[in-house]
């Protein structure tokens, strides 16, 4: 299966869509172990990039989704702006000169790399890495394999659950200390509802 | 007068940033380039790249700016505004690691002495090491 740009459009309408309506939810965990701004800032980026949809589904993949990270960046106004941004400007920077869905694990490779360098952080630090990480582990174990998509999405809900006994020890949550010990943590929760709607909107393609 | 180093002052709160500018310009007088920014795009409390990018350019300076941050979204937001300067501008812009207040009004007196951007950089981080 070769990418469209219906389908394209279709995930990136429904990965927003989910995640403004997940709002409420997010800004509950932030505010048990951060500043409680999670939600309303990626709704807010989110709404940015529902309303670029048309632009973003006119251009080819590499652009759209630095697009994507460009309007987050600008809209999103938390720490989550620049990292999620960072995100799909360094996918859409690797798609480039690449195919989908063959190359997947190369270009969302690039992406949780650049988190990593924009956080200056590492899986195990409860951060989205913390679900970011085990799925391009996944993504890279399991390709070609025809029960993918259900283990990325098995991945990242279980990847969420074990963030809850970690310890922040980056962000917002990290001024808590062991305080931050028994939360999920919410950039885990926004990662894992993004990769859910881009998972749910592939199994139900026709 | 030469120039002097520029500094930007990002806060989640408009008015501490504003705070933090009126209290350096007190103190070191119209000498230093002063930019302010506060507050997420929907004027909330948080920070936004767009507004810090501007601040970069209303304190711009031969010599480089110097940016004082508050709490972690305003530094992985002052480090992603930097970052999309064009590359001869971004060499020239550090975020210092600094509590806000002391950091821009010890990286101003330094700066107001004619010092060059690494200097104004160390003192305000002197403050951190101490």
């Amino acid at each position: 299966m070769t990418l469209q740009p219906d389908m394209f459009r279709s995930l990136v309408k429904v990965a927003a869509e989910q995640v403004i309506a997940s709002a409420p939810e997010l800004t509950a965990l932030d505010q048990a172990i951060g500043d409680g701004d999670h939600g309303t800032n990626m709704k807010r980026g989110f709404e940015a990039v529902l309303s670029k949809l048309d632009t973003i589904s006119a251009q080819p993949f590499d652009e759209a989704l630095k697009t994507i990270g460009k309007t987050l960046v600008m809209t999103v106004g938390g720490a989550s702006g620049p990292l999620y941004g960072s995100f799909f400007l360094a996918a859409g920077e690797a798609l480039a000169g690449k195919t989908l869905p063959e190359d997947l694990a190369d270009v969302f490779g690039s992406g949780v790399n650049a988190v990593s360098a924009r956080g200056r952080s590492h899986a195990g630090e409860k951060t989205m890495l913390d679900v970011l990480v085990p799925v391009l582990e996944t993504l890279k174990a399991d390709a070609g394999r025809d029960d993918l998509i259900e283990r990325v999405r098995t991945t990242a809900s279980e990847a969420v659950e074990r963030t809850v006994p970690m310890q922040a020890t980056k962000g917002r949550a990290s001024f808590l200390g062991a305080r931050s010990v028994g939360h999920v943590d919410p950039g885990a929760r926004s990662s894992c509802v993004l990769l859910h709607a881009v998972c749910s909107t592939l199994e139900a393609r026709p | 007068m030469n120039e002097t180093v520029g500094i930007v002052i990002v806060s989640h709160s408009k008015d501490i940033a504003k705070g933090t500018a009126d209290m350096v310009r007190q103190m070191v007088g119209s000498e230093v380039k002063v930019a302010f920014c506060g507050g997420n795009p929907d004027g909330g409390l948080g920070t936004n790249v767009a507004s810090i990018i501007d601040a970069i350019d209303d304190a711009w300076s031969a010599k480089g700016v110097a940016i004082l941050v508050d709490l972690g979204g305003a530094e992985t937001n002052s480090e992603m505004a930097v970052e999309m300067l064009e590359p001869e501008r971004r060499k020239m812009v550090v975020v210092c690691n600094a509590p806000i207040v002391e950091g821009a009004v010890m990286a101003a007196t330094e700066a107001a002495g004619g010092s060059s951007l690494e200097q104004v950089r160390a003192v305000a981080e002197e403050l951190t090491a101490g």
